[in-house]
């Protein structure tokens, strides 16, 4: 049967086990819109700026381990996707992004609402196409969601001209896809794993230091069985928590610049550092010269780009982080006595590691007077659901989220870590409510942040989708008030947020339910009537204005060399 | 150091945009560039000249290898390639000159392509190093234009990229 363009395109989604998109109509996609209007497998949502609608598919992505699909129109629709996209390429997140163009033959013209899109994207994108006959749309669409989704995943663009949507072909979805030139590396060489188990049995300080990767490839199982095989203490980056349960004893919880004391430590002191889906980053690795300075170092990855990028690397093993992990668990296996040997071997690393987190566990100073941020979050995580998902915007809720929340389980952080995105948390969060309706889901905003992206609370209730906002307001945008305080004489230049909005005003003019604490023993009644509100909620707390994120790694020292109390 | 880098690419709309944007975007230099369809005709060679120390050198590979469309890269450094580049030249030809050109252009075995009772222009093919041989002697008379395609390389041996 013949169908148009635009058919084709929603019959692909459906091929693909799409069943919720973001995207927003425009001239250049309405006939897809058309189309959509009578697709019943489908749920379209539509949210209130490109933008947040693109952040939603990557929050659904990342929440569900799916790839999240966003549509866009032409021109300013599509521009309006950049920062989502960028934010998405840079943590390695499945998704494919459809932009309406200008009618082919009108490319190149300066038509109305033309954009080179592909141009602008292409920085940020894993790949990307522009659809020129309507008869490779099928296979286009194929190759998206497989480029998309193995590898190193990321971002893929599809951009659509109109007329390529009106016209008309014989749909054929291709079962399989081969494309000669895009053959990424899945098995981990046998011989580098056995190498890498003998290495670390044979080390005395050993540190696994975990990040995305991991829960890209859903091997947070596996890593927790290797690890807790061996005994050997793990970190994780920002984008890694969750992939081992930081509730453990050998959870040396985050790393880097705002990561644990004994965290940083340990990667200081260390011989033996074993990379599972980290990319040594630079907010991981502090300065890169005195970075790890003792350890010889085995660099787990898909993606042969991020190994020796920054560090040198002693071993490289080049494959999927789950299937080398299982590996290293059956040559693990084949060794039980000199795994015996070596747990023994590390008992005083252990003690060293013991003695560090007692001398500067992470903590925060109590205060009656004012709301302490790290007990909002600790309180969050008492009377959250287990199985809760949190998003979080970018600031210092972010990271004393990271600190004090305790995630224990791969795919309940969502948050931007490479791009640092502001205005992420709450379309995230939508995103991940539209997949697990029943689920808990929390956005943790800073007052900054959550302004960024504020206009999806008429989304959220309009679709039901009982998101709960929980906003730290410090009436700051107070991570870079922080480095102001530290790093500029307290000079705060445009970072006090002078104007106070009444949240409750705000919420209750979407027709959604707010709630403000502003004393510590208002927290906990509060959380727990805002958890059990049925829709999307605001709660705000107004926090202890000039708290500061601790640890600190000022920017360019070296791990060791942390703020522990400033 | 300098490095000769042979990539074959789909031969598809947009490729090179992403080969020079990758350069550009991650601080990479490219010195020369050259782009022909090959034999298959849906595969495109791209030969660039760039330079950087070995740990750049094995991002630039690992990098131009991790494009979707890039089916294979291959880096001639090692000596097992063999450089070839073509270079136009118009020169400055007057009078007692005239016959200094001539005589360098039989020397290297180029060839004389267009005249004028003022200048002449020269075609050569050659190794770089060749190229570059002739230009210097060709300097002092005075250039008045040249044109230089960049390398392109090819492995030595009997076998083919695809081996
Ligand atoms: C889109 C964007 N613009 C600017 C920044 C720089 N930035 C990082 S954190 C921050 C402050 C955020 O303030 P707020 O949302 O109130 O969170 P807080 O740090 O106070 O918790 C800013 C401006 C950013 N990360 N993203
Ligand atoms: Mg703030």
């Amino acid at each position: 049967m013949k169908m148009n363009g635009a058919r084709i395109l929603l019959e692909c989604l459906k091929k693909e086990g799409v069943d919720t998109i973001f995207g927003y109509p425009g001239g250049t996609v309405i006939n897809i819109y058309d189309e959509l209007f009578s697709c019943k497998e489908i749920r379209h949502i539509l949210p209130r700026h490109e933008q947040a609608g693109t952040h939603a598919a990557d929050g659904l992505a990342r929440a569900t381990g799916k790839v999240g699909v966003a549509i866009a129109t032409s021109g300013p629709g599509a521009t309006n996707t950049v920062t989502a996209i960028a934010t998405a390429y840079m943590d390695s997140i499945p998704m494919v992004i459809i932009t309406g163009q200008v009618p082919t033959p009108l490319i190149g013209n300066d038509a109305f609402q033309e954009v080179d899109i592909i141009g602008i994207t292409r920085p940020c994108t894993k790949h990307s196409f522009l659809v020129r006959d309507v008869k490779e749309l099928a296979t286009i669409m194929k190759k998206a969601f497989h480029i998309a989704r193995t590898g190193r995943p990321g971002p893929v663009l599809v951009d659509l001209p109109k007329d390529v949507q009106i016209a008309q072909t014989e749909f054929h979805y291709p079962d399989t896809i081969e494309l000669r030139s895009y053959k990424p590396t899945v098995e981990g060489h046998p011989r580098q794993i056995e190498r890498a188990i003998s290495m670390l049995l044979a080390s005395k300080k050993p540190v696994v230091y975990v990040g995305g990767g991991a829960i890209l490839a859903e091997a947070a199982g596996e890593l927790t069985a290797f690890c807790d095989l061996l005994g050997v203490p793990v970190t994780t980056t920002l984008l890694g928590l969750g992939a081992y349960p930081e509730d453990r004893p050998n959870s040396l919880r985050m790393l880097g610049m705002h990561g644990t004391y004994y965290a940083n430590m340990a990667m200081t002191d260390t011989d033996m550092l074993v990379a599972v889906g980290a990319r040594f980053d630079d907010r991981v690795t502090g300065k890169l010269s005195t970075f790890a300075p003792h350890a010889k170092i085995i660099h787990i990855d898909v993606d042969p780009t991020s190994i020796k990028k920054n560090v040198r690397v002693d071993l490289p093993i080049v494959g999927d982080v789950k299937d080398v992990l299982i590996k290293m668990i059956k040559e693990v296996q084949a060794h039980p006595e000199k795994v015996a040997a070596f747990k023994e071997s590390i008992l005083p690393w252990s003690a060293q590691i013991e003695g560090w987190k007692a001398k500067h566990p992470l903590t925060y100073k109590h205060a009656a007077s004012v709301i302490k941020p790290q007990y909002v979050i600790e309180k969050l995580r008492e009377l959250s659901d287990p199985d809760v998902i949190v998003t979080t915007d970018v600031g210092q809720h972010q990271m004393w989220t990271a600190q004090f929340f305790t995630f224990t389980k791969p795919r309940t952080l969502l948050t931007s870590g490479g791009l640092g995105t502001m205005g992420y948390g709450l379309p995230a969060a939508m995103g991940a409510q539209a997949a697990f309706p029943e689920r808990q889901v929390i956005t943790i905003c800073g007052d900054g942040g959550v302004q960024m992206n504020i206009q999806e609370m008429a989304t959220l209730v309009q679709n039901k989708l009982p998101v709960k906002i929980v906003i730290l307001n410090n009436n700051f945008l107070g991570m870079v008030r922080q480095w102001q305080e530290l790093f500029f004489d307290k000079r705060y230049s445009q970072t006090c947020m002078e104007f106070p909005i009444d949240y409750i005003k705000l919420a209750d003019a979407y027709g959604a339910k707010g709630f403000r604490a502003t004393k510590t023993e208002e927290v906990e009644d509060m959380i727990k009537q805002g958890l059990a509100h049925d829709g999307p909620v605001i709660m705000e707390f107004m926090i202890a204005r000039e708290e500061k994120v601790l640890p600190m790694v000022p920017a360019g020292a070296s791990l060791n060399e942390m703020v522990l109390n400033a | 150091m300098k490095h000769t880098i042979s990539v074959l690419v789909e031969n598809e709309f947009g490729v090179l945009a992403r080969v020079s944007s990758l350069f550009s975007g991650r601080g990479f230099n490219i010195d020369c560039l050259s782009v022909a369809p090959t034999n298959d005709e849906t595969i495109s060679r791209i030969t660039l000249e760039t330079r950087g120390d070995e740990q750049i050198l094995e991002q630039i590979n690992k990098q131009l290898n991790k494009l979707i469309d890039v089916i294979k890269v291959i880096d001639f450094t090692d000596g097992s390639g063999i450089e070839r580049e073509m270079a136009l030249i118009k020169v400055t030809a007057e009078d007692e000159s005239r016959a200094e050109v001539l005589r360098i252009v039989d020397i290297f075995r180029a060839k004389i392509i267009d005249v004028t009772p003022r200048s002449y222009t020269i075609e050569t093919t050659g190794s770089p190093a060749k190229i570059n041989a002739i230009l210097e002697l060709l300097r002092p008379l005075g250039l008045k234009e040249l044109v230089r395609t960049g390398p392109v390389a090819i492995g030595r041996g009997a076998k083919g990229w695809k081996g």
